[in-house]
């Protein structure tokens, strides 16, 4: 793990998480994947390192490692 | 008994009593090519354009039918043109540059290829894959008047193959009976079902798509529709759970239809379900006639090794892709462009049997790329799981709106020459501050020059290209002769001959193969160096 920053790097984490749930409020699960779907899309492309994208596949695979 | 499997477009091969019939032993020929599809047609222009004597059978009388293949890629079209025929296949052919994505009833974005100027051929031409067998057959006469030595066997059908060593058995079924041939070189261009492959009992593996699709050719009767690829995930009319629409010669249409898998194909074929689909499609309006129509499933897999001793697998026969990107007929051109001078060069004895091992370890590259962007296109258009369908429809609802989104819609990924990097037959790349596109190992990039184009010039054999550099005007190294042809940057006002070739380099010396790809580069010419690295492309080292 080179490049994934495993630490905090959210201002106020609290906020955030509010507001991914907020997010999928009233959805059925399948309009909460498609947003799901659509978010990793999108923040995929904000991080664009091909790197630091297959580190946090690989991370998020095997949650235990 | 010879059934035939599919009706003839073209009846050009009709049967023909051959005296090897009647002859007391086996006769021996170079070289016999099995199959006279694209592949196999195309295998004998090659060869028969070098003087090779060269015999192709196959079991029916002419060109199929079945339109399949629409569109031919640049490099095909390239290849076809180095043998005489690529001008009148462009004349015949559609050319295209707009494509529109749909999902559902919306317009997801439009692209347009914005072809590069300055090459002799488009990046697509739409064709029915007929008229491409048939332009290609043309030529092969026209070869043959002037003394090619190609001879095409009607309704002659290989039931055995059996390598001898230094040659190889073969059986023959024809209208008359049996007989049987010999061969130096057999090359199996028999087809995605090849039955030589089977014959020697080799393997074809790689993955099975569960997914069928119907394929109607239509004659428009009234109205027009641009010309561009219109492609629809999920359309709002439910004809399929994808759907393609494509201009070709002749007012028709390809219309390709993403049916599923536990489909009832008789069902399905009967003219009244296929114009359901298709007036759902295009209004209750619209006139036509069906042309051709058929159902296919694909597969995405290659054989291991294409050569096996005096047998050498060429086409369909040694992979198969799925049709999403056009890379079967493509990249069947490109194995006998590959094969052709190197089988050329070893049964004249101007280079080591070897060298055919060097069309499997290019031919085996170029079909992994071809399978891996087939793969890619097939598991974005046809998603194998819930949450694979889920992304793909998160891609088309992004894409509308941001635009990083289109780059992921994946409806084929149109075919275009792979580079043998890092093969044995490269030699170095040593020229400072030149374009990677013409690294050794590529295919060239064609340039305009006055009064016609950069590939017309290179020709059939290999060629030291200089640009504002010295150089004698041939060398010949251990038979093997590389002629030279002299350019400048200022033989291209335009630049892009520049561009493509010497980048930030203000000279350039390159070695380049017969099929035209780069083969070793340099700032200037090194007689040593030159001559090492065209043995080292002859396989001789
Ligand atoms: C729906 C569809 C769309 C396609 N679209 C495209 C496209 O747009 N672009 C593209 O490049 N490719 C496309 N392809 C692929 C293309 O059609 C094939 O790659 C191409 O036909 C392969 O040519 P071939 O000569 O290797 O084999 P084939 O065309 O299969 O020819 C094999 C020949 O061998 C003969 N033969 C077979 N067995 C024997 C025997 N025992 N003895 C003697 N002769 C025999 C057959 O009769 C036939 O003439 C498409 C395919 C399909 C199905």
């Amino acid at each position: 793990m080179a490049k994934l920053v495993t630490a905090l790097n959210i201002a106020a984490p609290d906020e955030f998480y509010e507001k991914l749930i907020r997010a999928h409020e009233g959805l059925s699960d399948d309009e909460s994947a498609a947003l799901n779907a659509r978010l990793i899309l999108v923040l995929a492309n904000q991080i664009g390192d091909a790197e630091i994208l297959a580190e946090a596949l690989e991370a998020c695979r095997t949650p235990a490692a | 008994m010879l059934q035939d499997r599919y009706t003839l477009a073209f009846r050009v091969y009709p049967y023909a009593r051959s005296a090897d019939q009647d002859a007391p032993a086996p006769v021996r020929h170079p070289v016999v090519v099995g199959g006279g599809g694209p592949i196999g047609l195309a295998m004998a222009l090659d060869l028969g354009r070098q003087g090779i004597p060269v015999l192709v059978l196959d079991d029916h009388e002419g060109i199929g039918m079945g339109s399949r293949a629409i569109c031919f890629s640049k490099r095909a079209l390239e290849i076809a043109d180095r043998y005489g025929c690529g001008e009148a296949m462009l004349e015949k052919g559609v050319v295209w540059n707009v494509g529109k994505v749909f999902h559902d009833d919306r317009q997801v974005f439009e692209f347009n290829l914005l072809p590069e100027t300055g090459h002799k051929f488009p990046a697509f031409i739409n064709l029915q894959q007929p008229y491409f067998e048939r332009f290609l057959f043309d030529q092969i006469e026209a070869e043959r008047a002037r003394g090619a030595p190609i001879e095409i066997r009607g309704k002659n059908r290989i039931d055995a193959v059996e390598d001898a060593g230094d040659h190889v058995r073969i059986a023959i079924t024809t209208p008359d009976g049996p007989y049987a041939l010999e061969a130096d070189w057999l090359i199996a261009c028999d087809g995605a079902g090849s039955p030589i492959r089977a014959m020697l009992g080799l393997d074809f593996e790689g993955r099975v798509f569960q997914d069928s699709f119907l394929i109607a050719d239509i004659r428009m009767k009234s109205t027009e529709f641009p010309t561009e690829r219109w492609f629809w995930f999920e359309p709002w009319f439910k004809s399929g759970a994808s759907t393609l629409l494509h201009k070709q010669p002749d007012d028709v249409w390809r219309i390709d239809f993403q049916i599923g898998w536990d489909v009832d194909r008789k069902e399905e074929m009967k003219p009244e379900n296929i114009r359901r689909r298709l007036d759902a499609m295009l209004g209750p309006e619209v006139e036509y006639d069906i042309v051709w129509s058929s159902i296919y499933t694909f597969q995405c897999r290659r054989m291991r090794k294409f050569t096996h001793n005096r047998v050498i697998f060429a086409g369909d026969s040694a992979h198969q892709v799925s049709p999403f990107g056009a890379r079967g007929a493509n990249s069947g051109m490109q194995d006998v462009d590959n094969l052709g001078w190197k089988l050329g060069l070893v049964m004249s004895g101007q280079a080591p049997a070897s060298l055919i091992e060097s069309y499997n370890e290019e031919r085996v590259h170029g079909a992994d790329e071809n399978i891996l962007n087939s793969t890619r296109a097939t598991d974005f258009i046809t998603p194998k799981s819930k949450t694979s369908h889920i992304f793909r429809n998160a891609v088309l609802d992004l894409a509308e709106h941001m635009p990083f989104a289109r780059s992921l819609v994946n409806s084929g990924r149109l075919s275009v020459p792979c580079t043998y990097d890092g093969l044995s037959l490269n030699g170095p790349d040593a020229l400072a501050g030149s374009p990677a596109r013409s690294r050794p190992g590529s295919a060239c990039a064609d340039a305009p020059l006055e009064g016609g184009y950069l590939l017309d010039r290179l020709g059939d054999g290999f060629v030291i290209l200089t640009l504002d550099a010295a150089a004698p005007e041939s060398i010949e190294e251990d038979g093997v002769v590389a002629r030279r042809l002299a350019l400048g940057a200022a033989d291209d006002a335009s630049g892009a001959l520049r561009e493509r070739y010497l980048g930030d380099a203000a000279s350039a010396v390159y070695l380049i193969r017969p099929d035209q790809h780069v083969a070793a580069r340099w700032e200037n010419y090194d007689e040593a160096a030159l001559r090492a690295a065209l043995r080292k492309a002859c396989g001789k080292d």
